[in-house]
């Protein structure tokens, strides 16, 4: 029994690995595709149909470039850098409910590589790691604009945690549990949580755009000011772990999004689907949907980099904390409010 | 209407620089309106012309390589009077002159003619201002739809008599035509 659950788990948490690996690489190519279509233009149609094979010629190219490391005392720390990045990018997947269940010869196999009750400050603790993956790359590349843009990129992703964490202290207070799988069970239907923390998703999603380094909130990488960022002197595959580790985070981000606010795997009439289909069918349309929720996120964070021009950076300092830390902590009170508003009227007199 | 508050677009704003209210400076009302108006681009029209398999369609006064035309006899109509070099903008044309033996009458129309005529097409600039120049309506910028072909070498792009003459059968098949 026991080789029985550790196989089951290896397999399961290598096909989640495959697919993240495989999510990021097609976001690149995503990313191409919708900047295009934004500007009217077409994207990369020359390597494979639709330019499907972009990803792969990107890789290629990435791998035969030479690896350069530049003349730092912290050889050792530079190399650890984008490692940091792209294992920290990778391991928040580990508590993501993918699906509820399926039956395979009469053996339940749960879609979650573990299901620890403490899930959801897991992620936050791995995601606040992924700070150093930046901080180290830039500090070991002995260069000034690459410290500057890890110390830009460090200010910013702490300051947003802040904010990030209050927004999800609602959530936790009105589902009771830090179990993402717990999270999950209790959207059942359309009982997404968006629509019971409006301003608390709001805030999230401003936040994740600013923990995935992305546009608006690009600062670390703004080549006007700072060359490429915190990764100015990697080349090769390196430099391809952290922008990998990039579109990594965003997925992660995405469906981290879909879970907490837009029902994970949930769908409308998915009891029905388990009824009359099945366990096994209902709950792999449940994986497929969450898949086009994390579609969907995806596609609005390259919806929105192509749109947005970049913040300021005294901007993006006073929007988190002036802006958002004082939203999320209302949204906090507005929230305890409403729970014990039947307290309160007893208490009250009414 | 007076100077300072004139618009010719009508589109002209004063740049204000009042205190933004609370809400305005979370900005989501205007990241709002702007994604409405990127997600319109999504479904446009686009513009992008697929180079190899579609070719642009050239307008009808389109300027291409440069022919040094022949009369109805086949002969050479430039007489090496230099005034399309001193016309070109760009200082792409060259040639030298030489005069034309008795034997020569059939090759070249003028007493005096063209020996080397050389087009440097990295300096051409496709005006057709030789054209308009010429006195002798001998060299014009053709309708060819093909462009000057990419090489590794610079001489490759100094077109001479040998590109840019008129074919002898092409001067005698336009004779028959207009016969
Ligand atoms: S087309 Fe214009 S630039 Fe070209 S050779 Fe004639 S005059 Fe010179
Ligand atoms: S092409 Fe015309 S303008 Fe130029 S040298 Fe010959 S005759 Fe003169």
């Amino acid at each position: 029994m026991e080789s029985a659950i550790i196989i089951e788990k290896s397999i399961f948490i290598f096909t989640i690995f495959a697919i993240t690996m495989l999510a990021a690489m097609y976001s690149t190519w995503a990313e191409r595709k919708v900047a295009a279509w934004l500007q009217d233009r077409i994207g990369p149609n020359r390597a494979g149909p639709l330019g499907l094979l972009q990803p792969l010629a990107d890789g290629m190219k990435l791998f035969s470039k030479e690896e350069f490391l530049p003349n730092t005392p912290n050889k050792f720390l530079f190399v650890v850098g984008p490692a940091i990045s792209m294992s920290v990018a990778l391991m928040t997947s580990a508590v993501i409910p993918w699906g509820d269940k399926l039956v395979i010869g009469g053996h339940e196999v749960i879609l979650q590589a573990t299901d620890i009750d403490v899930s959801i400050l897991y992620v936050f603790g791995v995601l606040s790691v992924g700070v150093y993956g930046i901080m180290i790359g830039g500090w070991a590349s002995n260069n000034k604009f690459s410290l500057m843009s890890a110390m830009r990129a460090s200010s910013q992703m702490i300051s947003y945690e802040v904010a990030m964490g209050l927004s999800l202290i609602a959530l936790l207070m009105m589902s009771g549990t830090l179990s993402l799988k717990e999270i999950s069970e209790q959207q059942a239907g359309m009982n997404w949580n968006v629509f019971y923390q409006p301003l608390g998703f709001i805030i999230f999603l401003v936040c994740s755009f600013a923990e995935t380094n992305r546009t608006p909130f690009d600062l670390a990488e703004c080549e006007a000011e700072l060359i490429g960022g915190y990764h100015t002197e990697y080349s090769s595959m390196r430099m391809g772990f952290y922008l990998f580790a990039e579109y990594a985070s965003m997925f992660i981000s995405s469906t981290i999004l879909s879970v907490l606010y837009f029902g994970g795997y949930n769908y409308p009439g998915m009891g029905w689907a388990i009824e009359h289909w099945g366990v096994n069918a209902g709950n792999l349309i449940g994986v497929a949907v969450l898949f086009i929720k994390i579609c969907a996120f995806i596609f609005f964070f390259m919806w929105v980099r192509w749109t947005i021009p970049r913040f300021r950076y005294d901007q993006l300092m006073r929007l988190g904390w002036q802006g958002l830390i004082p939203l999320a902590i209302a949204n906090i009170v507005i929230t305890g409010l409403v729970m014990v508003r039947h307290e309160l009227a007893a208490a009250l007199g009414f | 209407m007076s100077v300072q508050t004139m618009s010719l677009s009508g589109r002209k704003k004063e740049v204000s620089n009042k205190k933004m209210s609370f809400w305005e400076s979370l900005y989501l009302v205007a990241i709002v309106k702007g994604l409405w108006i990127t997600i319109g681009h999504l479904f446009t029209r686009k513009v992008t012309v697929k180079y190899p398999e579609e070719v642009r369609t050239r307008s009808a006064v389109w300027r291409g390589q440069h022919m040094l035309k022949r009369d109805e006899q086949g002969r050479e109509n430039c007489t090496a009077c230099g005034l399309c070099a001193l016309s070109c903008p760009a200082e792409a044309i060259t040639m030298t002159a030489a005069e034309r033996k008795p034997d020569e009458k059939h090759l070249y129309r003028e007493e005096k003619y063209a020996s080397v005529y050389e087009i440097n097409m990295l300096r051409c600039i496709f005006c057709g201002l030789c054209e308009e120049a010429c006195p002798k309506d001998a060299i014009y910028l053709t309708e060819s739809k093909v462009l000057v072909p990419a090489s590794y070498e610079r001489e490759d792009f100094i077109f001479g008599k040998d590109k840019l003459v008129m074919p002898l059968e092409m001067a005698l098949a336009n004779s028959k035509n207009k016969n």
